[in-house]
């Protein structure tokens, strides 16, 4: 069971694995004494955009119930405590195996029969339907779903539903770093796939804790240091890679347009720009030097509350370097001015003609699985498949003869997730289907979030745990986790990856495509959603993406299993993948040049003012993913993180554990102080994966980035003051007759103080 | 030092316990991780560092010596194994005994338990768990040469000091480049005795 992979180039590899073996190559009865008739199937994590490889432990009777390391190009064997446990959600007693029903919100939920289940939902879309229109009926996909759901999810919104309005939870993650690679390159991905960063002389790394988020691509991070790399990173907080960073920059949230501006200044006035890469490669410099003109130094560090010169050092360790990457994350995207925080970025590589080489370029590092794949093939509310748009007649015609309808019959462009939620207050969405997301824990400003699904007349929801989401719906589906069905997922390099099935789902629960396709069916249009499994969906995809920028056509499944991942664009089946962008200087834009845009900042939107004089900023920790809907009922992670906390500064008297209230214009919460000098003192952190009433998202406020409409929530004014009592972490939902699992419950019974579980802890030392 | 072995590098570590959660997976103490995490500077620093059982050379395994039951045993090539079950009486001596503080012990089952260097992985060719899962490197398993072939420079310690006693383990820890100190403290000074300062 050897496997054969092609890496991009076998003597780039990540530190510390060359002389590992993975279990794969041993016979299954050698190395384990109850190995008796174990197989290892190779699949990958379900998690974040890394997308580590990893095999998963069958047993003889076909259940999966261990994880061995995988040596995968992309991990070579390394994952992270996510990816360990990740296996323990597949046979977890928490699971939903039968649809739950209910005709309104005041009756609890019973189980009902999958033929009951479909037929009432589409009851209520027929009745929604003829009475508001098609648009009264929205759609909410996921970005951790495999890319050929999410493709279905596009459609059956379009061809089922025939609604406008559909999208997708990774309008959450990163369609700042989107918007700003297609106004910059034409093409929405990262330049450089990670193997890159070990090539790389400097490193800087924006708005990304990698270590707590994405553990595993730490490793690149080490690997380039131990080549003497220089390491920036820029971060409020110190994090675990900004304790040893050579420079680490702590701004105040909500500022980095500024400090980007200012270094790209201090580049300028050093001539350090790559003036020959400028002139042949881009347009719109001209007018960029002009805005960066104003943005010296000391105004920086006047905005951004850091020293003038780490302004200057950055500048000259950046674009002093043969090869310099820069690589962000949500940090940056999360806010009002999202996109045009990634543009400075972008301009700052551009400038120094770091792009499209060995070890120079940059990139974004997507938060979900798929996140980058989620967005590719016409989940979000303004794109069709392979990255086309739904306002281009030439692109709508395309797709309209590939599914067989009249251009006519086309919706047009929706809105964003959470201008969805906004229509669902004022009644303009009345009936709303959910697709393996949480936005009642990630969406920002709960009260307004629970207010708008308490107003939908229907909502229905797919998942696999009775999320908080969910147990708002009056129907659920259980639909199967990662490991019992087969698809691709495009990691954060843009490589498409293949998850294999490892097991059978359990009885009563059905794959999200087999849900689509019914309800297809009872609306009228099976014939166009004819779709056994993955693969025939798999093969419509390529077909679909054939031709455009993002090329799929050449990728197949077999291709797949045979070289572990290729990277988009592959336009034939004999093309090897497009691992690395811009290697011939030539952008995606019809004229091949990088459009530079100008960036003016402006301060976030929610004032500062003598009540709220600080700012709030939330983010992840490393056990727990996303809404946690997946990872809070693991009992390895939540007794490694079992409930949230509020990192504050030594400077305001509290004592470790105490209990804090952080209050914002949203409401207020009271969470276990964690106090910590790795933290400014002008800002506060609570995590983010908790529901109400420990949610940090009940503080954070709905305001969106006007171009990719993706919420600011990495900064927005508050307060601290003393208080009584800390609020308890919910139990997550269980099916009627479900007990909650008991681990689960260790959140809810300790109290304790948050100290080293999060490997930050107290300025008191005991 | 052994042959193959595990280095610890705290500089690396990130504190994100995949190895605590890798441990677990291990087939001989399943669900149990034997991995010690821990902060020495909490409150100042998110700085981490996980230790592993240090498979003592000189004294050889300071716990099998003080077990009355026999029930630690130390392999050929230098692995000290966790208790055998059969022996095991659960008296907590190999507790008290390890200069490290890595021995576990589970009093309702009257077992001791820890790191065994995944004795089951490693006769096979396979890394331990905890080494092959870590993200950053701060746990490598291999040999000095391939050690120092990743990362050019590197310091390596494997003895360390206890009071007036000097420890020579088969585990060894990476030490700053400019900070070699030969033997390496292990603990960290006494500065109180029963609420008094010693250090006058």
């Amino acid at each position: 069971m050897t496997r054969q992979y092609i890496p991009l180039d076998p003597s780039i590899a990540p530190p510390g694995t060359r002389n590992f073996r993975d279990a794969g190559g041993i016979p299954a009865d050698q190395w384990h004494a109850d190995q008796n008739g174990e197989t290892l199937v190779p699949t990958h994590c379900c998690f974040c955009g890394v997308q580590c490889g990893m095999y998963l432990r069958v047993d003889k009777g076909g259940k999966v119930f261990g994880v061995e390391p995988r040596n995968h190009d992309i991990n070579r064997m390394r994952l992270c405590p996510k990816g360990i446990n990740a296996y323990q959600q597949i046979n977890h007693p928490d699971r939903l195996t039968a649809p739950l029903m209910r005709r309104s919100r005041d009756e609890p939920f019973r189980e009902a029969t999958w033929e009951e289940a479909l037929d009432f939902t589409v009851s209520e879309i027929r009745r929604i339907q003829s009475a508001h229109g098609n648009d009264a009926f929205g759609l909410l996909g996921g970005a951790s779903l495999f890319s050929e759901k999410t493709y279905l999810v596009g459609k059956f919104a379009r061809v089922a539903l025939k609604t406008k309005h559909v999208d997708y939870n990774g309008r959450l993650c990163m369609v700042s770093a989107a918007g700003a690679n297609k106004l910059s390159f034409g093409i929405d991905r990262a330049g450089n796939p990670f193997s890159d960063i070990l090539l790389s002389d400097c490193l800087l790394i924006a708005g990304s804790n990698v270590g707590e988020c994405f553990p595993v691509m730490t490793q690149y991070v080490w690997g380039a240091r131990d080549r003497g790399a220089v390491l920036i990173v820029i971060d409020p907080r110190e994090t675990s890679i900004a304790r040893t960073a050579d420079i680490h920059v702590a701004l105040k949230p909500g500022t980095d347009s500024a400090f980007f501006n200012a270094v790209l200044n201090v580049v300028i006035r050093e001539n350090l720009v790559d003036e020959e890469y400028v002139a042949a490669h881009t347009t719109g410099w001209d007018e960029v030097k002009a805005t960066v003109a104003t943005y010296t130094p000391d105004r920086a560090a006047e905005i951004c509350g850091i020293p003038a010169a780490q302004v200057v050092q950055v500048a000259r360790a950046f674009a002093g370097a043969d090869n310099a990457m820069a690589w962000h994350a949500r940090g940056i995207e999360h806010h009002s001015q999202g996109v045009e925080n990634c543009l400075t970025v972008i301009n700052l590589c551009v400038a120094t003609g770091n792009i499209g080489k060995p070890g120079a370029g940059y990139g974004t590092i997507t938060g979900q699985g798929n996140g980058q794949g989620g967005r590719e093939h016409g989940q979000k509310a303004d794109l069709l498949p392979g990255g086309r748009s739904i306002l281009n007649p030439d692109h709508r015609r395309q797709i309209c003869e590939i599914w067989g309808i009249e251009e006519s019959e086309l919706p047009a462009a929706g809105t964003s997730m959470m201008e969805m939620v906004w229509q669902m207050q004022r009644q303009e969405i009345r009936g709303l289907i959910g697709i393996c997301n949480n936005p009642f824990v990630s969406l920002p400003n709960y009260k307004t979030v629970k207010d708008g699904y308490d107003t939908l007349e229907f909502h229905a929801q797919f998942d696999f745990f009775l999320s908080e989401t969910a147990d708002n719906a009056h129907v659920v589906f259980p639909v199967t986790t990662w490991a019992e069905d087969e698809g691709v997922m495009a990691n954060a390099e843009a490589r498409v990856v293949k998850h294999n099935k490892a097991q059978e789902p359990p009885e009563g629960v059905r794959t999200d495509t087999w849900v689509m396709c019914q309800l297809a069916q009872r609306l009228g249009v099976g014939d166009k959603f004819d779709y056994p499994g993955s693969r025939e969906v798999f093969e419509e995809l390529r077909i679909a993406s054939a031709g455009t920028v993002i090329d799929y056509y050449g990728i197949t499944y077999d291709r797949l299993e045979e070289t572990g991942g290729i990277a988009w664009p592959c336009p034939s089946t004999d093309h090897p993948g497009t691992p690395r962008l811009f290697e011939d200087g030539k952008s995606y834009h019809p004229d091949g040049k990088i459009h530079l845009q100008t960036v003016e900042w402006h301060p976030p939107m929610d004032p500062y003012d003598d009540d709220h004089p600080m700012s709030l900023t939330t983010g992840r920790t490393v056990a727990h993913f996303l809404s946690g809907n997946q990872t809070r009922r693991l009992a390895g992670l939540v007794e490694q993180t079992p409930r949230p906390w509020a990192e504050v500064h030594p400077s305001h008297g509290f004592k470790n554990g105490e209990p804090v209230r952080v209050v914002t214009r949203r409401g207020s919460e009271v969470f276990p102080a964690l106090v910590t000098e790795a933290i400014r003192p002008d800002t506060v952190f609570v995590p983010y994966h908790w529901p109400y009433p420990t949610a940090a998202n009940a503080l954070t406020i709905d305001a969106l980035d006007p171009r990719s409409k993706i919420p600011e929530y990495k900064v927005c004014a508050c307060r601290i003051e003393a208080a009584e009592q800390i609020d308890e972490v919910p139990a997550p939902p269980t099916a009627p007759g479900q007990a909650a699992y008991p681990e689960a419950q260790v959140s809810r019974t300790d109290p304790l103080p948050p100290t080293a579980p999060q490997g930050r802890g107290t300025a008191e030392r005991s | 030092m052994m042959g193959r072995t595990i280095f610890i590098d705290p500089g690396r570590c990130i504190g994100c316990q995949a190895c605590v959660s890798a441990c677990r997976e291990c087939d001989s103490h399943r669900g149990k991780s034997m991995i010690h995490l821990d902060y020495p500077d909490e409150g100042h620093s998110v700085a981490s560092l996980p230790t592993v059982c240090m498979h003592c050379e000189d004294p050889v395994a300071p716990c099998a010596e003080v077990c009355p039951a026999d029930a630690i045993l130390v392999t050929a090539d230098g692995v000290v194994q966790q208790a055998d079950t059969t022996r095991c009486i659960g008296c907590a001596n190999c507790v008290n005994a390890c200069p490290f503080g890595v021995p576990k012990i589970d009093l309702q089952a009257k077992l001791q338990m820890k790191c065994n260097l995944c004795y089951d992985r490693t006769a096979y060719g396979l890394a331990p768990m905890c080494a092959t899962v870590c993200p950053t490197g701060a746990l490598f398993y291999g040999t000095l040469e391939d050690l120092q072939a990743e990362r050019p420079g590197v310091q390596v310690a494997d003895s360390f000091t206890f009071g007036d006693v000097v420890v020579n383990t088969g585990v060894a820890m990476v030490v700053p480049a400019d900070k070699v100190q030969w033997p390496v403290p292990g603990g960290l000074p006494i500065v109180q005795v029963n609420g008094k300062d010693v250090t006058r």
